[in-house]
C-alpha cells in the first residue's frame, strides 16, 4: 500500500522538476496531510506498543553478578516473571524445585515443576557462584518452547532446568538462575511470529481497480499528449501572434518537449488516483473496529471478555466467509470436563450425585496417581523434601485445595476421584512415591508414571486414547472394555483407557537405566526418550476405560444453523475419535439425523482411498439427479479421519473436493494440528478461491487459524495462544453469529461503497479536466483552481463518505441476525464486482459529461449570465463546474445513505455549506502569499448571478434524477433479498 | 467478591447508543410512494421555471455581425491584413426596424481566440499590474516575473510594463457607432464605464501612486503591439488610463472558451429604429489563425443575456420527470395488481 505514497511522491517530484500546471504544493500537501494522518494513527498504535513494552521492560531484575547480560546470575522472587530465559541455579526450597507456571507462554495454568540439574549446588548460598562455573554451552536458536537446552560442560541440562522468560514462579520464595538467552533471543521473543500479513478481498480488488485506473491515466495522458502535437502540427494552432514561444521553448529538443508534456498531463491527470483512499480506508477500519469491542452482544457476562481485535484489516472480510473451519473441544463445548462413566475390568459404573461404587482400587489407584496435576495450597511453602503432596490432603479441608492440570480430562478425572473416595472412610492412606513421569506426547497419545508402591514393588500406570493402548494391552477385559469405550463415545464422551504393568526389580532396574540413558543423552535426545517410552509401555494389563463429559456450549446448534442459511459451509475440525466426534456433531445440528452421512475412514492405501472416493462421488452424483426427480433436497455430510484425509489430500486433492462441495457438512476427526491447517490450505486454494475461517481455542488451533482468511479465537480454558494468534477473539461460539452476520454485513457494504465511492468521486473530479484540454489546444490549462484541487480529496468531500463507512446500516441489525441468508446476498465480493465497479465508474464519468457540457452550454452561448452585462472568465466557468460538482458527489453519497445519524447530516450538509464558506473566504482576501490573485471574487460573482444558480440546480437535478430513477425501479421491479426486509 | 464486579465494570463495554451503533436515525426509502408525487411536484415546478425563462429569454434580442472581412464582399475586405494597412478604417451599416430597448451592451466577439492557454494565461506579472513599482524595473532577471517571456525585456533590456503575452495581445480595434439621421450622421454615445468587474477596477488591479501617472513608467517600454503606453489608453478621461483602464481590464480576464464576447460599451438609453452605420478602426489581425471577429449588440434581463438553453433544460428535465412518474406509477400499479406481487 505503500506503493500508492510512492506514486504521489513521484508525482510531486515531477511537479518540482518542470514546468507543470499546478503548483507542487497541490499534490504536496495531500501527500503531506495522508502521511501525517497516517503516522499519527500507527503513532498511536505504536505508542500503545510502547506503553505494554515498558510494562515489561521497566520490570525491575536483581542482578547478582553481572555478566554480559547472558551469564548474569539473576534473582527472581516468588511471583516475578522471569525477565530471560534462566537455567535454574539454586531454590530456597531444600529439594532444589520450583514451581513456575506457563500461563502467559502457552496458556497452561498448571504449575510446573522444575528443578536444579546439579543437586549438590541446591543449598549452597548464591555466593558460590561468583566461582566456577564450568563452560556453558549453548546451542543455536530454535523457536520451538520445549525442545534444544543448553548444556554444561559437565552435564547436559533438561526443559526442568530451564525457565523461560515470561514464566511465572509460583510456590518458591525465590530463585537464582543464570541468564542463557536475553533479549530477542529467548524462547518467548523467537516465537513472536511476524504476523503475515493478511489482505482482505476487498483490499485485492481495490488494488486491481487501481491498476485500471493507472491505465486510464495513462491512456489519457497519453492522448492529450498526442492530440497536442497533433493540434501543434498546423502553425496558425502552435504559434498563433498573440502567444509566442520564447526562443529557449523553440531550440528544445522535441523528445524531451514531448516527455515532458506527457509528464504535465500526468500531473494534472494525477488526481484520478485517489490519494486519500489508503487513508480513509485505513481510518475507516481502524475507527470501525472498535464497534466490534463495544459490542455488548459480543460480550461474556460470565467470565468478562469483550471482543477483542486484533487486526482491523480484516473487518470487511468477515460479511464474506464461505466456509467455517470450527475446533471442537472448547469451541464448540465448553471445555469443561465432568467425569460421567466408568468401565472397570468389564464393568460399567456411571456416576450419580458424586458417588461410585465399587472397590476396585488398583483402577482408582490408577487414575488418582497417572497424572500430571499441581495442587495450589492457600498456604504455600509447605512442601515437606521427599513426600508426596498427597499426603497433606488430609490436613488441609478440600477447599483449601485447588488443582492445576495441563489438560482438562486429567484435572476432571482426579476432581471426580477427589469428591467420590470420602477421605474418612478410607481408613488409611497409601503411600507412593514417584519414580518416573512418561510425560504425555501427541505422537504417543498416552502418559505414564511409574511408582513405588507402599509395599516396595514398582507399577506403571498409563492411560492415553483406546488407540494407543489396546494394542499394547495384553491382559484385561479387552473386548468388553473396546465396547464400552465406543459406547461412551456414542454418547459424545470423551474416552481414556487406562492400564498397568507391573515390573519386577531386574525390568525395573532395566526401565530406570534405559530413562535415565535417554534423558542425559546430549544427542538425539527426543529420539532416545520415544525408544526408551515405547520399550516401557507394553505388555499392559487394562484396567477399564473412563468417559468425560464436556458439555456443548450454549446456543451451538442456533449458530450453526445460522451459518449454514447465510451459505456458509461449517466444517467441524477434531482430534477426537470418530464416534465421539459424530456424536458432537449430532448434538450441536452439525449433522442432522436426515442427513446422508458419507464415510472416508480408516483407508489404508492410495487406491482404497480413490476407490472410497469414487464410489461417493458417484452416489452423491446419483442423488444429484434423483433430488430433480423427486424434489426432496437431500443433504448431505461427509465424516473424515486424519489417515484418511492425508492419503485423499495427497493424491486425490480434486477428487476429494468434488465430494466436499457437495457435502454441507463436514466433519474431520482425529486431526493433527498440521492437518487442520492443510485442509483450510486446501480449500483456499480452490479453483473458486472461497473466503475461509477458522474458529479454536487451543494451542494446535493456531496453524489453522493462521492459514485461513479470518482466524478467530475463542477465549477458552486452553490458555490465550490462540487468541494471541487470532485476528479476532470472542469469548463464545454464539457469537460468532452476530460477528458475522452482523458485523461482517455492516462493515463489507460500508468498505465496499466507501471504495467505489472514492473511485467515483475522483472521476467526476477529473474528467472535467481532461475535457477542457479539448477546449484550450491541450495546454494543460487547469480548469480548476490548485487550491480547489488540493482540497477537494481532504477538505470537501472527505468526511461524508468517512462518516457513511462508519455509520451505514443498510439493514437493521436484527433483521441481519433473523435472516442469516441476507448474508448471501453480499457474498462473493458482490459489491466489488466489475460489474458495480463499471457502474460507478461510468457513473462518474456521465457526471462528469453532465457538469462540464452543462457547464460549456450556458457558457458557450457567449452570452452575458449576469444582469449588469458583464463576462465571465476561465476560473469562473471552472468554480461554476467544481461547484455543481461538489454538490453533485456530496448528494450521490446522500442517495446512498439509508442510515441518517445526527453525524450523517452534519458533514453531509456541513460539507457542502464549509465549501461555500470557504470559497467565499477564499475568494475575498487578496492572499499576499500567492503569486497570482485569479480567483478573487470569482466566486461571489458566480452566485451574483441568477442564470449560475438555475445551472446548479438544474445540473445537479439532471446528475441525480437517474439515480432516484434507478433506485425506484430496482425496488419495484427487481425486489433483491435486501429491499424486500 | 467485591473486586470481582469491580473488574466485571472495568471490561464490559459501554451501554449507549453510539458504541451498540444504535444512533437514532433517520432511514429514508425511496419508495415509488415518496418518489412520484415528489417527481410530479419536481417536474411541475421545473416546467414552471422553464417557461419563465424560456419567456424572458425570447423577449431579449442579439444582433450580431461578422466584420472580419474575409469575403471580398465584406466592407471591411480592404482593410483585412493589418499589417499592410495600418490605422485602416471600415464601416458596417445595418438597420433596425424597432426599437432596441436599453440598456443596450455592445460586445466584440473573436472565434478560434484560446484566451484559455496556460502559457498565455499566466503570461502575467501580479505585481506590476498592484502598481508595485519594483517591478517596473530591470532586476538581476527576477523582476518582471519571468512567466512573462518572451514579452519580458525589450532589445535594450528595458522591462516593459505590463509585460507578459496576455496585455501584449489587448484588442485594439475601437469602434464608433453612428445614427444616420435624414442623411446625417450623428454620433452614438457609448459609456465605457463599468463595464469591467467591481472588484477588478477597484481593488485587484491597481496604478501606482505616482503622479501623473506616465512617471511611473520611466525607463520602462509599452508592449510591443501596443500603440501607444499603458498611461495613454484613453486620451478622454485620465483616471480610465494606466492598469485600470476598463478595456484593459476586461481583457485581462481571460475567458474560458475559444470562442468569446467581451463586453465593449453600454448603450444606456437603446437604439432607436433606423439606420446605423459602425465605423471600426480595424487594427487587430485574426486571419492567420482562421479567426472570426464580431460585434453584437444585446439587452440583458436580470438574469442575464439571451440564453434558450436553461429554459430548454428546465423543460426537458422538467417533463421528464412527469414522464418517468408516470412510467413509475404504471409499474408501481401493474406489480401491486399482479397475482404474484409477493
Amino acid at each position: 500500500r505503500r506503493i500508492a505514497n510512492f506514486y504521489f511522491l513521484i508525482i510531486f517530484l515531477v511537479q518540482l522538476m518542470i514546468d507543470t500546471p499546478t503548483s507542487p504544493v497541490t499534490s504536496g500537501l495531500p501527500l503531506f496531510f495522508v502521511i501525517t494522518v497516517t503516522s499519527i494513527k500507527q503513532g498511536y498504535e505504536d505508542w500503545l506498543r510502547h506503553k505494554a513494552d515498558n510494562e515489561v521492560n521497566g520490570a525491575p531484575v536483581y542482578v547478582v553478578r553481572s555478566g554480559s547480560l547472558v551469564g548474569d546470575i539473576v534473582r527472581v522472587a516468588k511471583d516475578e516473571t522471569f525477565p530471560v530465559d534462566l537455567v535454574l541455579l539454586s531454590s530456597d526450597r531444600p529439594d532444589g524445585t520450583c514451581h513456575i507456571t506457563t500461563a502467559s507462554l502457552d496458556g497452561e495454568t498448571n504449575l510446573k515443576r522444575h528443578s536444579l540439574s546439579l543437586t549438590t549446588f541446591a543449598v549452597i548460598p548464591s555466593s558460590f557462584y561468583l566461582l566456577h562455573l564450568g563452560e556453558m554451552k549453548v546451542p543455536g536458536h530454535l523457536s520451538n518452547l520445549y525442545l534444544c537446552f543448553p548444556s554444561l560442560s559437565f552435564r547436559p541440562l533438561g526443559p526442568e532446568n530451564l525457565l523461560l522468560r515470561g514464566a511465572r514462579l509460583k510456590n518458591t520464595k525465590e530463585i537464582f538462575g543464570v541468564a542463557v538467552y536475553t533479549g530477542m533471543e529467548s524462547k518467548m521473543a523467537l516465537n513472536y511470529k511476524c504476523k503475515s500479513q493478511k489482505r482482505s478481498a476487498v483490499e485485492k480488488s481495490m488494488n486491481s481497480f487501481l491498476i485500471i485506473y493507472l491505465c486510464i491515466l495513462l491512456f489519457e495522458a497519453i492522448l492529450s499528449t498526442i492530440l497536442k502535437y497533433a493540434w501543434q502540427s498546423e502553425e496558425k494552432w502552435n504559434e498563433p501572434f498573440y502567444n509566442q514561444k520564447t526562443e529557449q521553448e523553440r531550440n528544445s529538443s522535441p523528445i524531451l518537449k514531448f516527455i515532458s508534456d506527457f509528464l504535465a498531463f500526468l500531473v494534472l491527470y494525477n488526481f484520478i488516483i485517489p490519494i486519500s483512499l489508503y487513508v480513509t480506508v485505513e481510518m475507516q477500519k481502524f475507527l470501525g473496529s472498535f464497534f466490534i469491542g463495544w459490542d455488548l452482544d459480543l460480550y461474556h457476562e460470565e467470565s468478562d471478555q469483550k471482543a477483542q481485535v486484533n487486526t482491523s484489516d480484516l473487518n470487511e472480510e468477515l460479511g464474506q466467509v464461505e466456509y467455517v473451519f470450527t475446533d471442537k473441544t472448547g469451541t464448540l463445548t465448553e471445555n469443561e470436563m465432568h467425569f460421567r462413566e466408568c468401565s472397570i475390568n468389564g464393568t460399567k459404573y456411571r456416576e450419580v450425585n458424586g458417588k461410585l461404587m465399587g472397590e476396585e482400587l488398583l483402577f482408582l489407584k490408577a487414575v488418582a496417581l497417572c497424572h500430571t496435576v499441581q495442587i495450589s495450597y492457600d498456604q504455600p511453602d509447605c512442601m515437606v523434601p521427599g513426600s508426596d503432596p498427597f499426603s497433606h490432603v488430609n490436613g488441609f479441608s478440600a477447599n483449601h485445595m485447588e488443582y492445576y492440570a495441563s489438560s482438562p480430562d486429567e484435572k476432571a478425572l482426579v476432581e471426580a476421584f477427589d469428591t467420590m473416595t470420602d477421605h474418612n472412610t478410607v481408613p488409611y492412606a497409601y503411600r507412593f512415591k514417584l519414580l518416573h513421569v512418561l510425560e504425555f506426547d501427541p505422537n504417543r497419545r498416552r502418559m505414564s508414571v511409574i511408582l513405588q508402591t507402599p509395599s516396595g514393588g514398582q507399577i506403571m500406570f498409563t492411560k492415553g486414547a483406546e488407540s494407543a493402548i489396546l494394542p499394547f494391552a495384553t491382559s484385561g477385559e479387552m473386548e468388553k472394555t473396546r465396547l464400552h469405550v465406543d459406547e461412551f463415545a456414542l454418547k459424545g464422551l470423551r474416552t481414556l483407557v487406562v492400564a498397568c504393568r507391573h515390573f519386577s526389580p531386574e525390568q525395573y532396574t532395566e526401565v530406570d537405566r534405559r530413562l535415565n540413558a535417554a534423558r542425559t543423552a546430549l544427542q538425539q535426545r527426543e529420539e532416545k526418550l520415544q525408544e526408551a517410552f515405547n520399550f516401557i509401555e507394553r505388555d499392559l494389563q487394562l484396567l477399564g476405560a473412563t468417559g468425560v463429559e464436556d458439555k456443548l456450549q450454549d446456543k451451538v446448534q442456533e449458530t450453526i444453523e445460522a451459518l449454514r442459511l447465510a451459505g456458509i459451509k461449517v466444517w467441524v475440525l477434531t482430534g477426537d475419535k470418530h464416534e465421539t466426534a459424530v456424536s458432537v456433531s449430532l448434538s450441536c445440528g452439525h449433522f442432522h439425523r436426515t442427513m446422508n452421512i458419507l464415510e472416508l475412514l480408516q483407508q489404508r492405501s492410495d487406491n482404497e482411498c480413490a476407490e472410497q472416493l469414487r464410489r461417493l462421488a458417484r452416489s452423491l452424483c446419483w442423488y444429484c439427479l434423483s433430488r430433480i426427480k423427486e424434489d426432496h433436497v437431500i443433504q448431505h455430510g461427509l465424516v473424515v479421519d486424519g489417515a484418511s484425509l492425508s492419503l485423499a489430500l495427497r493424491e486425490h486433492e480434486k477428487l476429494f473436493m468434488e465430494v466436499c462441495k457437495n457435502c454441507s457438512a463436514v466433519l474431520c476427526c482425529r486431526m493433527a494440528p498440521l492437518q487442520k491447517a492443510k485442509v483450510v490450505r486446501l480449500i483456499k486454494t480452490s479453483p473458486e478461491k472461497p473466503i475461509t475461517l477458522a474458529v479454536g481455542d487451543g494451542a494446535n488451533d493456531v496453524s489453522m487459524i493462521q492459514e485461513a482468511h479470518v482466524g478467530i479465537g475463542i477465549m477458552g480454558k486452553e490458555g490465550r495462544q490462540a487468541v494471541r494468534n487470532s485476528d479476532y477473539a470472542i469469548a463464545r461460539f454464539k457469537f460468532l453469529a452476530k460477528l458475522l452476520l452482523v458485523h461482517g454485513h455492516f462493515y463489507y457494504i460500508r468498505i465496499a461503497t466507501l471504495v467505489q465511492y472514492f473511485f467515483y468521486k475522483n472521476v467526476c473530479f477529473i474528467t472535467p479536466q481532461f475535457l477542457y484540454q479539448f477546449f484550450c489546444l491541450f495546454s494543460q490549462q487547469t480548469l480548476y483552481d490548485s487550491v480547489y484541487l488540493t482540497l477537494y480529496n481532504i477538505c470537501f468531500t472527505s468526511l461524508p463518505i468517512l462518516v457513511y463507512s462508519l455509520f451505514e446500516q443498510l439493514v437493521h441489525p436484527h433483521v441481519l441476525q433473523s435472516k442469516p441468508a441476507l448474508y448471501r446476498d453480499i457474498s462473493r465480493n458482490s459489491m466489488l464486482s466489475f460489474r458495480t465497479f463499471l457502474y460507478w465508474t461510468l457513473l462518474g464519468f456521465c457526471h462528469a459529461f453532465v457538469f462540464f457540457f452543462g457547464s460549456y452550454i450556458l457558457m458557450g452561448e457567449d452570452t452575458t449570465l449576469m444582469g449588469n452585462g458583464q463576462m465571465f472568465g476561465n476560473w469562473t466557468f471552472g468554480t461554476l463546474v467544481f461547484t455543481v460538482m461538489v454538490i453533485t458527489v456530496t448528494l450521490k453519497l446522500a442517495l446512498e445513505t439509508h442510515f441518517w445519524t445526527w453525524m450523517n447530516h452534519f458533514v453531509t450538509w456541513g460539507s457542502i455549506a464549509f465549501y461555500f464558506i470557504f470559497s467565499l473566504f477564499y475568494g475575498g482576501i487578496i492572499w499576499p502569499f500567492l503569486h497570482t490573485q485569479d480567483m478573487y471574487f470569482v466566486f461571489v460573482q458566480l452566485l451574483s448571478s441568477g442564470s449560475a444558480w438555475f445551472a446548479i440546480i438544474i445540473i445537479i437535478i439532471t446528475c441525480l434524477f437517474p439515480d432516484v430513477i434507478k433506485k425506484v425501479f430496482y425496488r419495484h421491479l427487481l425486489k433483491g433479498t435486501i429491499t424486500a426486509v | 467478591m467485591q473486586k470481582k464486579e469491580n473488574q466485571e465494570v472495568e471490561n464490559r463495554p459501554d451501554n449507549t447508543a453510539f458504541t451498540q451503533q444504535r444512533l437514532p436515525a433517520w432511514q429514508p426509502i425511496l419508495s415509488a410512494g415518496i418518489v412520484i408525487p415528489l417527481f410530479v411536484l419536481v417536474g411541475l415546478a421545473f416546467i414552471g421555471i422553464g417557461v419563465a425563462l424560456f419567456v424572458t429569454s425570447r423577449n431579449l434580442h442579439v444582433l450580431e455581425m461578422d466584420y472580419t472581412g474575409v469575403e471580398k464582399t465584406s466592407p471591411c475586405f480592404s482593410c483585412s491584413d493589418p499589417i499592410k494597412q495600418k490605422n485602416c478604417k471600415c464601416s458596417l451599416s445595418f438597420e433596425l426596424d424597432k426599437l432596441f430597448e436599453g440598456p443596450v451592451f455592445f460586445y466584440y466577439g473573436l472565434t478560434n481566440y484560446f484566451q484559455n492557454q496556460r502559457a498565455y494565461g499566466v503570461s502575467k506579472d501580479y505585481n506590476q499590474l498592484s502598481g508595485d513599482l519594483d517591478y517596473f524595473t530591470f532586476f538581476f532577471s527576477i523582476v518582471p516575473d519571468s512567466t512573462c517571456k518572451p514579452y519580458r525585456y525589450d532589445v535594450n533590456n528595458k522591462p516593459i510594463v505590463p509585460c507578459g503575452s496576455l496585455a501584449n495581445s489587448m484588442f485594439n480595434d475601437t469602434f464608433n457607432l453612428y445614427q444616420m439621421k435624414n442623411g446625417v450622421k450623428e454620433e452614438v454615445p457609448l459609456d465605457g464605464k463599468g463595464i469591467s468587474w467591481w472588484t477588478d477596477y477597484n481593488i485587484k488591479y491597481r496604478n501606482p501612486s505616482v503622479n501623473p501617472l506616465r512617471n511611473a513608467f520611466n525607463g520602462t517600454v509599452k508592449p510591443l503591439y501596443w500603440s501607444k503606453p499603458a498611461y495613454e489608453l484613453d486620451p478622454t478621461d485620465t483616471a480610465n488610463n494606466g492598469f485600470i483602464n476598463q478595456d484593459f481590464l476586461v481583457w485581462m480576464r481571460r475567458s474560458a472558451l475559444p470562442n468569446f464576447r467581451k463586453l465593449y460599451r453600454r448603450i444606456t438609453d437603446g437604439l432607436p429604429a433606423g439606420n446605423y452605420s459602425l465605423e471600426i478602426s480595424y487594427n487587430y489581425p485574426v486571419i492567420a489563425f482562421d479567426g472570426k471577429k464580431k460585434v453584437a449588440f444585446s439587452n440583458v434581463s436580470w438574469m442575464g443575456g439571451k440564453n434558450e438553453f436553461l429554459g430548454i433544460a428546465y423543460l426537458v428535465i422538467g417533463s421528464l420527470c412527469l414522464v418517468m412518474s408516470v412510467v413509475m406509477l404504471i409499474i408501481y400499479h401493474w406489480r401491486n395488481s399482479s397475482p404474484d406481487a409477493n
